[in-house]
């Protein structure tokens, strides 16, 4: 019983400190250091309306717009998730011989492997610049803009992830789509 | 790429390391008598204030576990009628509640459910991320006092114990790291999901929540379960390669630690020292396995019109860069933490066996104080063995192992294999298990050959593939955890009370010791006799047969 009314004591003690405390103290402390991301990193137009946030991919399926990675979840973010295949699965060339059609890609001009594979979250929000490149020619001709001003584009928002411990360099697809919507109206 | 990958893993496992050895001081110092015994004494109340036996300090644990599994039902099942719920979640189902109670109770966060679709922000954080802290806790707790044994002393009192660990050597580091990754862009609201339109102009919901919080405990306590489904692959669970790196840090720091504090407690901090190098030497294997495995590229792609110069990026995210899916994989499973960076599902067929390989032995630093007591386990085997082999008396730290002790220590070892064993070949034998499968072939049986592992080694990832939310996986898998949870911790702590009972001896030259290479290998043999030939078998018929079936 004193074991019982021990138990008890000692729940209420970490319930009260470890949830309520703590929690109260880091939502204060992201709420006044990093309001923005806190909030889950929205990206809010002038006029109000919420396109989307800059950490999670959203589909994008017209020409003029860069193409993000293929997500399983079809960029549900309520419901992220995998595919959860074997990278031996039929499955898996089968997807990708619809995402192969769909870039018009060939042995000769074979597609990066990232466009071609699903994220864990399905809502990796990055392509790499190598990626991005690849898909330059189809944006310029869809928005009738010379490709050397969409690859200086690309150029100008790729980004390291890991600085010097990464070579490869990445674009935020979301961001990219808006710098070109804002440049093209 | 490949001085990078090597450089990045340096970093985190070996700057890790050297940060574990004074973590390893504090956690010894805040598990013994200190300035807030006093005040632990006066929160637990009258019973906390004397010292336990083994069996008072095994029953106080089981009375504040049972209280833990029982509030956290008791939320969940409740979450509808609860507030923080901004977005409606709704009622849960039993089997469902009772599989998720288990899970978070014994430190386990296997996840039948997926957080952004099931639970209000209430459950996440007073049912689940409350026992991130406590379960967390617990362990510790029960490797403190196992030490203690050790060193002859008392055990003290697990009612403090759980206090001090949950106190003193979680909240602040969770604080700390907390901040951190809030810092790095992770969300930290109490608001429901937002509502975007995107430039289509289709709706698209944001889910998030008080998400960096949960991740800090999540990662330090070795627990694992994410705040979404897809855990730390979520771009908002883990939004870039420096909160990466940094939960990578999180998932090993007190696993590491947990073996100074056992060397500083036992007094032997050279003993330690080699145990710490048997653990690092399995971990590089793994690591090295893993890393090496998955620059393989999709095999899927192999005659298509893909480029092959990447590794196999299915199921990862590219912040990470391509070192990250693989390396956290081996570390999550070598602790038994279970959160997952890339999804292991889609890894290469090799590259699946290393975190297997990691949960079979559960012992390369593995979970929060429990790991350390997992070796202690092969430890008591192996000086066993080796005592029978040059003839001598065994003993272990001055203490002679007999029949009785090794009796515990191999029924603790085998109870292990016995359920990822015989529950795999149940659930494939039974469309219990085969119709819940994502993938076929051998694929499809290393989806339930994982799933059982890691109930049993309480570590909490998945080949997430697996349709497990139904009421056959939900109630065995609940069960295997509970008992891969309490058995491995109850029966140490009989060995601690059949050794106290002995009059220990003075260690001579004739003693084996334990702080050379010979026993290091010796400790390695008996890890591999024991723990990995138990499941060669099973091995051959998941990823090593896909790999001969598949892998060009």
């Amino acid at each position: 019983m004193e074991t019982l009314l021990a138990s008890l004591r000692i729940s209420v003690a970490t319930m009260l400190i470890c949830v309520g405390g703590y929690s109260t103290a880091v939502w204060a402390f992201g709420q006044t250091v990093t309001p923005g991301t806190a909030e889950g990193s929205l990206i809010t137009l002038p006029n109000g309306t919420i396109v989307g946030s800059r950490q999670i991919a959203q589909g994008f399926t017209p020409p003029k717009y860069f193409w993000p990675r293929p997500s399983a979840v079809d960029y549900n973010a309520d419901a992220a998730g995998g595919s959860n295949k074997s990278p031996t699965s039929a499955d898996l060339t089968k997807r990708a011989e619809e995402t192969i059609a769909r870039y018009g890609a060939t042995p000769q001009n074979p597609l990066p492997a990232e466009l071609a594979t699903a994220s864990g979250s399905g809502l990796d929000p990055n392509i790499s610049e190598h990626a991005a490149l690849y898909q330059a020619p189809r944006v310029a001709a869809a928005r009738g803009l010379p490709i050397a001003q969409v690859e200086a584009l690309i150029h100008k928002q790729s980004f390291k992830p890991g600085g010097f411990l990464t070579s490869a360099k990445l674009v935020n697809v979301l961001e990219l789509n808006l710098a070109l919507d804002q440049r093209g109206s | 790429m490949l001085l990078q990958s090597i450089l990045f893993v340096a970093l985190i496992v070996g700057g890790t390391a050297l940060i574990s050895w004074p973590l390893g001081r504090y956690m010894a110092w805040a598990m013994d008598a200190n300035a807030f015994t006093r005040l632990f004494q006066s929160i637990g109340g009258a019973s906390t204030r004397g010292t336990q036996d083994w069996k008072q300090y095994m029953l106080a644990m089981l009375a504040f576990n049972i209280v833990m599994f029982v509030v956290c039902f008791a939320l969940l099942a409740l979450q509808q009628y609860l507030p923080l719920n901004p977005d409606g979640k709704g009622a849960l189902e039993g089997s469902l509640i009772f599989n998720t109670a288990a899970s978070f109770t014994t430190n386990t966060n296997l996840q039948h459910y997926s957080g952004e679709v099931s639970l209000s922000y209430l459950s996440q954080l007073a049912a689940l991320m409350w026992l991130q802290f406590v379960s967390a806790a617990t362990g510790i707790a029960a490797l403190a006092a196992l030490a203690r044994g050790l060193a002859g002393r008392e055990l003290g009192n697990f009612f403090v114990d759980v206090q001090r660990a949950t106190f003193l050597v979680l909240l602040p580091i969770a604080l700390v790291v907390a901040c951190l990754l809030v810092s790095g862009g992770l969300p930290m609201t109490f608001h429901g999901a937002a509502v975007a339109t995107t430039l289509e102009g289709v709706q698209q919901t944001i889910a998030r929540g008080p998400v960096a919080a949960f991740v800090a405990i999540k990662q330090l306590g070795t627990n694992g379960g994410g705040f979404f489904g897809p855990n730390s692959t979520h771009p908002l669970e883990n939004t870039s390669f420096w909160t990466n790196a940094l939960s990578m840090i999180a998932i090993i720091i007190i696993p590491m630690a947990c073996v100074w504090m056992f060397g500083r407690i036992i007094g032997r901090m050279r003993h330690a020292a080699v145990i710490f190098g048997v653990m690092m030497v399995l971990l590089l294997v793994k690591i090295t396995g893993a890393v090496y495995f998955e620059s393989a590229p999709t095999e899927a792609f192999a005659n298509l019109a893909v480029e092959q110069t990447a590794g196999n990026l299915e199921g990862k995210e590219l912040r990470f860069g391509p070192t990250g899916g693989p390396l956290w994989s081996v570390l999550t499973t070598s602790t038994s933490n279970g959160s997952v960076g890339a999804m292991h599902d889609s890894l290469n067929p090799m590259t699946g066996l290393m975190p297997m390989i990691g949960m079979w032995l559960n012992a390369t630093f593995g979970g929060v104080g429990v790991g350390m007591i997992n070796m202690f386990l092969y430890m008591v085997v192996g000086v066993f063995i080796a005592g029978m082999m040059i003839g001598r008396t065994p003993e272990y730290l001055g203490w002679r192992v007999e029949a009785r002790e090794v009796k515990f220590a191999m029924l603790a070892l085998l109870s292990h294999g016995f359920f990822i064993l015989v529950g795999t070949a149940v659930f494939a034998a039974t469309p219990w298990g085969r119709d819940t499968l994502n993938n076929i072939g051998p694929h499809g049986f290393s989806e339930m050959l994982y799933e059982f592992t890691s109930a049993a080694a309480n570590n909490g990832s998945g080949f997430e593939g697996l349709g497990d939310n139904t009421m056959p996986w939900n109630i065995a898998t609940g069960l295997v955890m509970l008992l891969g949870r309490f058995i491995p911790i109850i029966l140490p702590l009989a060995i601690i009370g059949s050794l106290s009972a002995k009059r220990r001896s003075a260690e001579s030259s004739g003693t084996l010791s334990v702080e050379d290479g010979t026993f290091a290998g010796m400790l390695i043999a008996t890890i591999f006799i024991v723990g990995a030939l138990t499941f060669f078998p099973a091995a051959t018929l998941g990823p090593i047969a896909e790999h001969l079936t598949y892998m060009k």
